[in-house]
Parts: C-alpha cells; sequence; structure tokens
C-alpha cells in the first residue's frame, strides 16, 4: 500500500487522477476501520491532512462552505445557529476524540446509510463540492449524491472540497436511536427542518434504507397540510393526527432490513416516533416556544 | 461507609500505616488510567517474530485438506504448522476435560476454531502468509440448541467420548447434569395457593475485557521456554501447555505479563500453546496479540441459557417448592462447563429457603462457540430467572416484592437444597432492607432551567426523546454466589514470604503466582504483610511459576485463598522473627518468654504495648522465608442422582435496587442509579471493595440492556465480533451506584472475609429487568432487552 501526501489541494487532485483507486483518508475514522478489519486493502491511500483549506468554513449569505474535513467538534461550537441539525448529528458521533478527527466529508465519501451527517444534510438541503483535476468544480445536490449501498455521484478522479449547506431559515431537529446511550452507530436516524422561507418542511432518514432518503411523500403531505390550515400564519399547535400521519408517511419511507442492529419493523416504527417527535419539537420552537424544544447536554 | 455486626478476625492489631482496612491505592492505578502501564500486548523482544493463527471460517465441517505450501513460500515466513506438526501424542487440551485441539484435526467444531499457525518476521506478513493457507471444508449439518442437540439422530459434537462425565448423561451431547432433588415435590405442590410458571433466556455475554489475547514465548537455551503471558492461573496453563509441548514442567518458565482484565475469559487457553509451539519451532521469540475481532472468537463467552422454573407459595406468601431446569449451552468444548452446570443447579433456589426441590441442569454440546468461565459462573443466569420468579408469585400474591423476598429469606442456619447447611452470616434480609431505605434519586432530573438534558433521559446524546413517553421504573433483585472453587476441589493456594533488613529497614517481600487481572490482590498482599509483620516496606514480586499455585483468579477466591496463604506465611515469618528474638534478646527481659509477641511499626511489642526491640536488630543479617500452601475448608461433591454434598465454601450475598427511565415509545432505557448492599464480611480495602461492586454492578447492566453476542441459528457463525455491534456499557450507560456495605464476620475465613467479586453482576441484571418490566407492565423473560422487545417489534 502506498501512502500519498499531497502538500496542496492541486496535488491532492493530480494524485487522484493519476492513482484513480487510491481512497482519500483525513480524519481516519473511516478507513482506518476497514483498514484495521482488513475488510479493505486499497491499493494507495490519498492523506489529504496537510491540506489546511479543507479546515476551514465560510458562513456565506445564503449557505455555509464547509470544508470537507472539518471536525464535527468544529460544527457543534462554531455553527450551531447557522446548521443547528447538523451541529445535532454532529453531537451523536461516536465519541469526542472521534469528533476531534471525523468530518463530514468522509460521511459523504463512505456515504454509508447509517453516516450520522446525512440526514441533517438531506432536511437542510445541501450540494457537495467536488472537484478533479480534468473538469474543474461541480455541485452535486445531496438529493442526488446517495447513489446505492455504500455509493455515491463521485468520479474515480473527483474529490470532495466541500459541502454547502443552507443557512437554517428556521428550526431544525435531529435524532437518532442506537441500543446505548452514546457512542453508537444508528440503528436510525431521522433529521428534520423547518423552511419558513419557502413554508416548507425537509426530512431525512438515516439507516432505514440502502441510501440515507428523504421521505418526500410526508413532506408534501406536511406542506399541504400547513398551508391548508394556515400553520405557518397562525402559528397554531399541530394537530394530533396531522403529525400522526406524517409520522406514519416517514414510516413508509424506509426500506430497511433485519440485522444485528435491530430489525426492519423496528427501524419503521422508530422513524415514525422520531418523525413524530421532531415535528413537536421544531414546530412548538417555530411558534416561540423555545425553552421545552432544544435539547441541552 | 457504614458498617456493623461482628468484630472481623484480625490475628494481631497492627497499627502499622497501610495495612487492612486502609484504602490504600493501587500501584497499577495511575499507570493504567495514564497509558503506561506495560500490558501483554506491549512486550518486545529483539529479533521476534510474530505469530497468526489461521482460524475456521465455517462452525461444522470435515477438513478435506490444508495447503500451507503458498504460505511457506511467502518472504519473511519461518514456520508454518498444522494439526501434523505436533511433537507428541498429546495434542487436546481443557481445563476438565481434554477435549480442545491444539488444532483442528480433520475437523472443526466451531466458527473460529485454530487450524494453522504461521510466524513470520512482521504481523502483517503472518497475516498475509495466514490467509494463503488453503483449507478445504466439507460442511456438516450443525448443533445449535437442545432441540438439535438431543434428537435421537442428533449429530455428535464429540464422537467417542471417555471423559469422566460421559457415563452419567442420558445423551453424549450432554456434557454434564447435575440434578438436585430434596424433600418432596409433588406433596409440597398440594401445598401451594398459587403456582408461577416461567420460561426465561438469558443471551450470550462476553468478558469484553480490554487487553486483547496477547503473550511472548522466548525458547531458552536449555530446550525449555519461557512464556510471558496474561492469564488467570499461571499453574493451569502450565499443566495444559507442557504435556503438548512434549517438555517437563520444570522446562516451561511462565511469567505473569500485564493482564488488560479477564472476568473468567482468561481461564482457558488462548495463544499460549500456539506462542510456545511457533517458539519452539523456529528458536525465536514469537509474540502473538489478538486483534478484537479475533479475540471474540479466542475466548470462552457466558453460557447462553434457556431456565423453566415453577415455584409455590402458600397465601401468606411462604414458598413451597421449586421445580427447574436449566439448560445451558456451552458450545463445542467442555471448558468450564461441568463447574457451570454445579453452580446453576446448586445456587438455582438463590437466598431462599425452599425444602422441596426438584432440579435439573445440564450443559449442552452444540457447534457454538465455546462457553465456559464468566464473572458469577452459572449463578448469574438462575439468579435471572429465580428473581423474575419472586417477582411474579409477589405480584400474584398481592405482595409487596421485597417483602416477600424477606419472608423467605436465607438465614444462617438455613438448610440448602445441596443438603448444605449455611454456617456463616446470611443477612439476606437486612440487605435488602438496606437498599430499600436509601433515598430514591429525585424524580424527572432531566429538566434543566434550559430544557431537557438529553444526558439524564433514554437515548442519551442521540435527542430521541425531551421527556416524551419516559416512564420510570422501579426493580429489586438479591443473588447469592458461592465464593471459591467447590464440589471437592483442591483449591489451595501458596505464598513465599520474606523477610529481612534492607537498607537499614524491615522489608517483607511477597511472592505468589497470584494472576493480578485488575482486582487489586498486589495491593491487598502488600497490605496483610504490613499488618501481620509490622513492616512498612513491602515488596510484591513478580507473579510466576518459580513459586507454587496461587489457584485462579476467579470465583471471588484470591483475597481468600492467596490472601489466606500470604496471611498465613506471614505468621510463620512472624514466629520465627519471633524465635530469632527470643534467642539473641530473651534473656534480657522476661516479657519475651510470657507475653504474647506482635509486630508492630519495625517493632517487637508485648500486647500491652511494651516495645522490646527494633526488627533490625532482631533480624540484622538474616533472612527469614517461608513458602506454605494454605487450604480453606475442604468441600465434598454432590451426588451425581440426588445433588446432596457439602459443594460449597462461603457465599456471597449482594441486592440490587434498579431505578430505570424508559421511552416506552422507542424501546430505550436509560439506568438512572443501581443501589447495591452487599455484605463483605470484612472490607480489607473498602476503596477496592467499592470499585468491585461498581464493577460488578456495571457488567450485569451491560447484560441487562445490551451486551450480547449474536450467532446465527442456521449457520452457527457468529455476528458481532467487534466492540461496533457488541456494545458494552459506556459511561453515559452507567448510572450512579451508591454502596452500602455490611461487614458480617465469617469466622472461617480470613479476617471473616467474604469473597466479593461476582455476587454484584448476578443481582444487577434481574434488578434492572424488574425495573423495565415495573415501567413497561411487560412480562420480559430474556437478557438482554432490546428496544424490539419493549415496542413489539422483534
Amino acid at each position: 500500500m502506498d501512502f500519498l501526501r499531497p502538500a496542496s489541494w492541486e496535488e491532492a487532485l493530480a494524485a487522484k487522477a493519476e492513482h484513480p483507486t487510491a481512497v482519500p483518508i483525513a480524519g481516519g475514522t473511516d478507513v482506518m476501520v476497514e483498514i484495521n478489519f482488513d475488510h479493505r486493502r486499497p491499493e494507495y491511500l490519498l492523506d489529504l491532512n496537510r491540506i489546511g483549506d479543507l479546515y476551514e468554513w465560510e458562513v456565506g449569505e445564503e449557505s455555509v462552505r464547509l470544508g470537507a474535513s472539518v471536525p464535527y467538534t468544529k460544527i457543534m461550537e462554531s455553527l450551531r445557529a447557522e446548521l443547528p441539525g447538523l451541529a445535532l448529528a454532529s453531537h451523536t458521533v461516536a465519541s469526542p476524540q472521534i469528533r476531534n478527527r471525523g468530518g463530514v466529508g468522509g460521511n459523504l465519501g463512505t456515504a454509508s446509510p447509517a453516516g450520522d451527517a446525512h440526514p441533517a444534510l438531506l432536511a437542510a438541503g445541501a450540494e457537495v463540492e467536488v472537484e478533479s483535476a480534468a473538469r474543474g468544480t461541480r455541485l452535486i445536490p445531496i438529493d442526488e449524491f446517495y447513489t446505492g449501498v455504500k455509493r455515491n455521484a463521485l468520479r474515480p478522479d473527483e474529490l470532495i472540497r466541500a459541502v454547502h449547506v443552507k443557512k437554517a431559515d428556521g428550526p431544525q431537529q435531529y435524532s437518532k436511536v442506537g441500543t446505548r446511550n452514546a457512542m453508537v452507530i444508528a440503528v436510525c436516524a431521522f433529521g428534520l427542518a423547518l423552511h419558513p422561507e419557502t413554508r416548507t418542511v425537509r426530512t431525512g432518514i438515516g439507516s432505514a434504507a440502502p441510501t440515507p432518503v428523504r421521505a418526500k411523500a410526508a413532506e408534501e403531505f406536511l406542506n399541504a397540510a400547513l398551508e391548508e390550515g394556515g400553520f405557518w400564519d397562525n402559528g397554531k399547535i399541530i394537530t394530533p393526527s396531522v403529525a400522526k400521519q406524517f409520522a406514519g408517511l416517514c414510516s413508509a419511507a424506509c426500506n430497511p432490513i433485519d440485522d444485528v442492529r435491530g430489525t426492519a419493523s423496528y427501524r419503521r416504527h422508530a422513524v415514525g416516533v422520531m418523525a413524530r417527535r421532531t415535528l413537536t419539537w421544531t414546530w412548538e420552537s417555530y411558534r416561540g416556544n423555545h425553552r421545552t424544544t432544544e435539547g441541552a447536554a | 461507609m457504614p458498617a456493623n455486626g461482628a468484630p472481623t478476625k484480625i490475628t494481631q492489631g497492627s497499627q502499622t500505616k497501610g495495612g487492612i482496612g486502609e484504602s490504600t491505592l493501587r500501584p497499577d492505578g495511575t499507570l493504567k488510567v495514564t497509558g503506561e502501564f506495560a500490558y501483554s500486548s506491549d512486550m518486545w523482544h529483539e529479533d521476534m517474530l510474530w505469530g497468526q493463527i489461521l482460524r475456521s471460517t465455517v462452525a461444522h465441517a470435515e477438513i478435506v485438506s490444508i495447503d500451507t505450501s503458498e504460505a511457506l513460500a511467502t518472504a519473511g515466513v519461518y514456520a508454518v504448522l498444522t494439526y501434523d506438526d505436533l511433537p507428541t501424542e498429546v495434542k487436546n487440551y481443557g481445563l476438565e476435560i481434554q477435549d480442545t485441539p491444539v488444532l483442528a484435526h480433520g475437523k472443526v467444531r466451531h466458527h473460529g476454531e485454530p487450524v494453522a499457525l504461521v510466524a513470520a518476521d512482521h504481523p502483517e506478513t503472518a497475516r498475509r502468509a495466514a490467509a494463503k493457507i488453503k483449507v478445504e471444508y466439507r460442511e456438516l449439518p450443525v448443533v445449535t440448541d437442545e432441540k438439535s442437540a438431543l434428537a435421537p439422530d442428533a449429530v455428535l459434537v464429540h464422537e467417542n467420548r471417555d471423559d469422566h462425565h460421559c457415563g452419567h448423561v442420558p445423551h453424549p451431547n450432554i456434557v454434564h447434569r447435575q440434578p438436585i432433588i430434596r424433600g418432596d415435590v409433588e406433596e409440597a405442590r398440594r401445598r401451594a395457593d398459587v403456582i408461577v410458571e416461567g420460561e426465561y433466556t438469558f443471551g450470550m455475554q462476553d468478558q469484553a475485557f480490554l487487553g486483547p489475547e496477547s503473550g511472548l514465548a522466548v525458547p531458552e537455551e536449555d530446550g525449555g521456554v519461557h512464556l510471558y503471558v496474561a492469564t488467570q492461573w499461571l499453574h493451569s496453563d502450565l499443566r495444559q501447555i507442557a504435556p503438548v509441548l512434549g517438555l517437563p514442567e520444570e522446562k516451561v518458565r511462565m511469567t505473569l505479563a500485564g493482564v488488560g482484565g479477564a472476568f473468567g475469559g482468561r481461564e482457558d487457553l488462548s495463544m499460549q500453546i500456539h506462542a510456545c509451539l511457533l517458539a519452539l519451532r523456529t528458536g525465536k521469540p514469537v509474540k502473538i496479540v489478538y486483534n478484537r475481532f479475533e479475540s471474540f472468537f479466542g475466548h470462552v463467552h457466558r453460557h447462553p441459557a434457556k431456565l423453566y422454573y415453577e415455584h409455590g407459595a402458600t397465601k401468606d406468601g411462604k414458598l413451597t417448592h421449586l421445580k427447574c431446569r436449566i439448560v445451558l449451552d456451552g458450545g463445542a468444548y467442555a471448558s468450564a462447563s461441568p463447574a457451570v452446570v454445579g453452580n446453576a443447579s446448586s445456587l438455582s433456589v438463590g437466598p431462599y429457603m425452599v425444602d422441596d426441590v426438584d432440579i435439573e441442569a445440564i450443559a449442552l454440546y452444540t457447534n457454538n462457540p465455546p462457553c465456559g468461565a464468566m464473572r458469577g459462573f452459572g449463578a448469574v443466569q438462575a439468579c435471572f430467572a429465580y428473581e423474575a420468579q419472586m417477582d411474579k408469585l409477589a405480584k400474584k400474591l398481592g405482595m409487596d416484592p421485597v417483602e416477600f423476598r424477606q419472608l423467605n429469606a436465607m438465614e444462617q442456619g438455613t438448610v440448602m437444597p445441596t443438603g448444605q447447611p449455611v454456617d456463616s452470616p446470611a443477612p439476606v434480609a437486612e440487605l435488602l432492607r438496606r437498599v430499600k431505605a436509601m433515598p430514591l434519586p429525585p424524580e424527572r432530573q432531566w429538566e434543566s432551567s434550559e430544557g431537557a438534558d438529553v444526558r439524564q433521559l433514554p437515548g442519551g446524546l442521540s435527542n430521541t426523546t425531551h421527556g416524551e413517553g419516559v416512564v420510570r421504573g422501579v426493580g429489586y433483585a438479591v443473588g447469592i454466589k458461592n465464593v471459591g472453587f467447590s464440589e471437592g476441589f483442591d483449591d489451595y493456594s501458596t505464598a513465599k514470604v520474606r523477610m529481612e533488613v534492607v537498607g537499614g529497614e524491615p522489608v517483607a517481600t511477597v511472592h505468589t503466582a497470584m494472576a493480578e487481572v485488575g482486582q487489586g490482590g498486589v495491593t491487598v498482599h502488600a497490605q496483610i504483610a504490613r499488618t501481620e509483620l509490622g513492616v512498612t516496606q513491602v515488596t510484591i514480586h513478580p507473579a510466576d511459576t518459580q513459586v507454587g499455585s496461587a489457584g485462579s483468579t476467579s470465583a471471588s477466591r484470591q483475597t481468600y485463598v492467596t490472601g489466606g496463604a500470604v496471611k498465613n506465611a506471614c505468621e510463620l515469618v512472624r514466629e520465627k522473627v519471633l524465635e530469632i528474638g527470643r534467642r539473641k534478646f530473651g534473656t534480657y527481659h522476661p516479657a519475651w518468654a510470657t507475653a504474647e509477641l506482635l509486630l508492630e511499626g519495625g517493632k517487637v511489642v508485648t500486647d500491652a504495648g511494651e516495645v522490646l526491640g527494633d526488627l533490625v536488630d532482631v533480624l540484622e543479617d538474616e533472612v527469614v522465608e517461608v513458602e506454605e500452601e494454605w487450604r480453606h475448608r475442604p468441600t465434598e461433591a454432590f451426588d451425581l442422582r440426588t445433588g446432596q454434598g457439602n459443594g460449597h465454601v462461603q457465599y456471597s450475598f449482594a441486592t440490587h435496587r434498579a431505578v430505570v427511565e424508559v421511552d416506552t415509545e422507542l424501546g430505550l432505557v436509560k439506568v438512572i442509579e443501581l443501589a447495591c448492599a452487599q455484605d463483605v464480611g470484612k472490607a480489607l480495602n473498602p476503596l477496592s471493595v467499592i470499585g468491585q461492586i461498581q464493577g460488578g454492578t456495571t457488567q450485569g447492566l451491560g447484560v441487562a440492556v445490551m451486551e450480547e453476542i449474536i450467532v446465527d441459528p442456521k449457520t452457527a457463525k457468529v455476528r458481532n465480533p467487534s466492540f461496533t455491534d457488541y456494545l458494552i456499557p459506556t459511561i453515559l450507560d452507567t448510572p450512579t451506584i451508591p454502596v452500602d456495605v455490611l461487614e458480617l464476620a465469617d469466622e472461617h475465613a480470613p479476617y471473616g472475609l467474604r469473597g466479593i467479586g461476582e455476587a454484584p453482576t448476578l443481582s444487577s441484571t434481574p434488578a434492572v429487568l424488574a425495573a423495565i418490566r415495573n415501567a413497561t407492565g411487560l412480562e420480559l423473560n430474556r437478557t438482554p432487552v432490546r428496544p424490539e422487545h419493549l415496542t413489539g417489534t422483534a
């Protein structure tokens, strides 16, 4: 196994072009596990740790450009206001040590359905900035990014440089079920974002389908119900029947499997419960009831 | 820490600092916390090779062929060994039954069984080379449960058994069977006003020690080998290793290397023989370190069990009878299964008075992973079942579950179902009273001024609830565990104690073969020596086989038995020192001849406190040394038909009260508090006692809510051999554990002490389950409880 250590982004792109099978490594919190377990034996490892750019973020008008290697700890500490859903998701990632190393770029590169960041990105709305030496930069909408189990829309010569996440224009929430109270891989996860500017709701489901998915039918149902009832303007409490139907549609958006972490039936059930609760929390927050809705830790 | 009860037996009233009863600090504590402790996996030797084991990828198969040629041809590879390379006629080993092949011969019986060995100059080379060994398997049907094991036409896991249990078991796929029959169950059954039945399932727990199996074998010039290894019992390893190597035991020297936890998982051999074989073959030091994945295959697990219980009680709440059947899955090799069966049956009643019993415990041979020793050893599974039964009975009788237990609690003088009277304090009712009297943690602790503190809620940082669906539950449990090896086993320990003057100070050196696995034995040995010899300076010699056996660091026995041996050797040393004193100074003061003499603060003093002389002057340049074996009271085997016999040395009791918050919609559990009350006889080191109780409590919590090795019932293959999917409690899962320690002396034991390490592991699991039942109203007959069981989505 060869270890490539580019000193700059341009060198990294050149190395990736020359060795398309090279596996990029930043925090190493995914890649090293695979290597240690001998699940994977890449010919080349492409070390991105010397590229300082990837650890930077910029808060723009519309969105945050988050460097691929910005560690979860930074997201939790510095971007809670702009990216509340992703900050909550970051909080659930593994242990403090891993949150200090791992970043969203790795989650996207691995594209595991269990990646903690995905539901938050789907719910907030995001674009993945990728680049190749040959064709330059392109932005991949998050909805088109996940193409299969641990597969994404990257081409072999491309690297992930950043992800552009829409700044929150309303409350966001994130929940994850695991079978212990910290440091656990998701049995399933759910992200929800209210977008009052467009009067829409977006969702993201993790670990309950071959890829991270949005519950589109649930979103459409809820968008219509909120519009119809004038909820965005009158700020009324969402009726239990609406919440229940939304939850049921979120469950129905799952296409889970039975595995050692949980049954398919449980995953469907739990996604429904999380959908109902996160809807309540975000909506209460939207109505101005902040105290009861923010999880503190 | 509240403590009352009878005074404990101290043979000399030492005022010496750092003696027994003090919370002296462990010498390894800071090193372990700061990452500086040298574990067995940290060892290094110039020129050493790395050993690698090739393991079976299937659970049950004939080995058609093994082709090692490609592995042997790999650059950097020094040796590749298979069964055919074993040097002598002895090719099996085992704790009690020698049924475990050093390397598979013609057949593999479980997933992960060792098939071949490689030694290479780099661990990666060894691993690559092992992967190049071609093994052709012809798969056989798998035996995975009682049904498939005991069918008339069942596949036999071991053909041609000739062990000492094969004659009395009803089926060759049963390792051992122990019935206990006492009284007249049918008659007693007629007296019962209520009868409660239950069928319980206990999942396969792993010891999950953090330091993987590892060691270093160094060939010696005399043709022998020196093995540095993390183990629980050096001499038991030695007895099994030497015959396979074809060496006399003197030529196999063993030294304990740094042990990163054990919990029973190091009682069986792992890499010991393999490293020695490779070292002797190559003439070079060989190191083997398992990675985490391999570790899950490299040691036995706790027996999963099915338990069928029937209890009766009169309407005023007295137990009438117990009928029970305990089926333990021993997996492919016997390991400690026979002794686990003995424990499960003899302790299946729990700490209760029941005169009429009909009990049967068996362990099966299957193609599942081998199971053996783990903290609690057979008593854990039984406690899970009988405590569930106690709650069911109390409920059916409309009684308070604690009062119901107290009404039936055993006490000193109670006769066990084995016919053995309990002849030391058994404060079961008192422990229950104490644990119930502790203040309950406040309700709704998650409510803070800024919002819900998710760390206090089920789901924790995963932010699944801010209080929705959360219901509190409280549950109680109590357990009984035997201390020491039982059933007639010659359970002795050896200690060598030396006293001399070094640098103008009296110094004691304690040398035993006791495996320090984290229990704090080295601390306690130094405390005993200070107390008995009146010295401040105590050197603990590294544990090795240059001294006699200390028995296993198991069965809550080391402080009792090796501690007893150290105490005994110190007393003999003390007598010799006093003899020297009498010889030298006896004529100067009559008290040398007439008074009871003590060693205190480096001096010889009378029991009235008069100083007769300094130890430095008594000893001068003389060295006093004693090596002596020490035994606790003998025990008897259980009768094979009736289970009668004085089988146990001592009993240990702990009670728990669990307080849980359950998210009833998501099926997630947060254990808020696990209060414990335990009788320890005498706390030699109170801080270590608390540590043991809190650790045991947490290990019991683990198997209540998360820890389980999942074996595919169709293939008998392990599905979660990693810490990603075999979950153990984190600090956020570990509740507050207030501990109330009772000290009622057992007059048969050194200082009146009671073995303590295992009892808390028994009762914490059923207490958590009882609390979850209390919160949810669900029956919950299996552990661990998964979210699926609480939400009807299994």
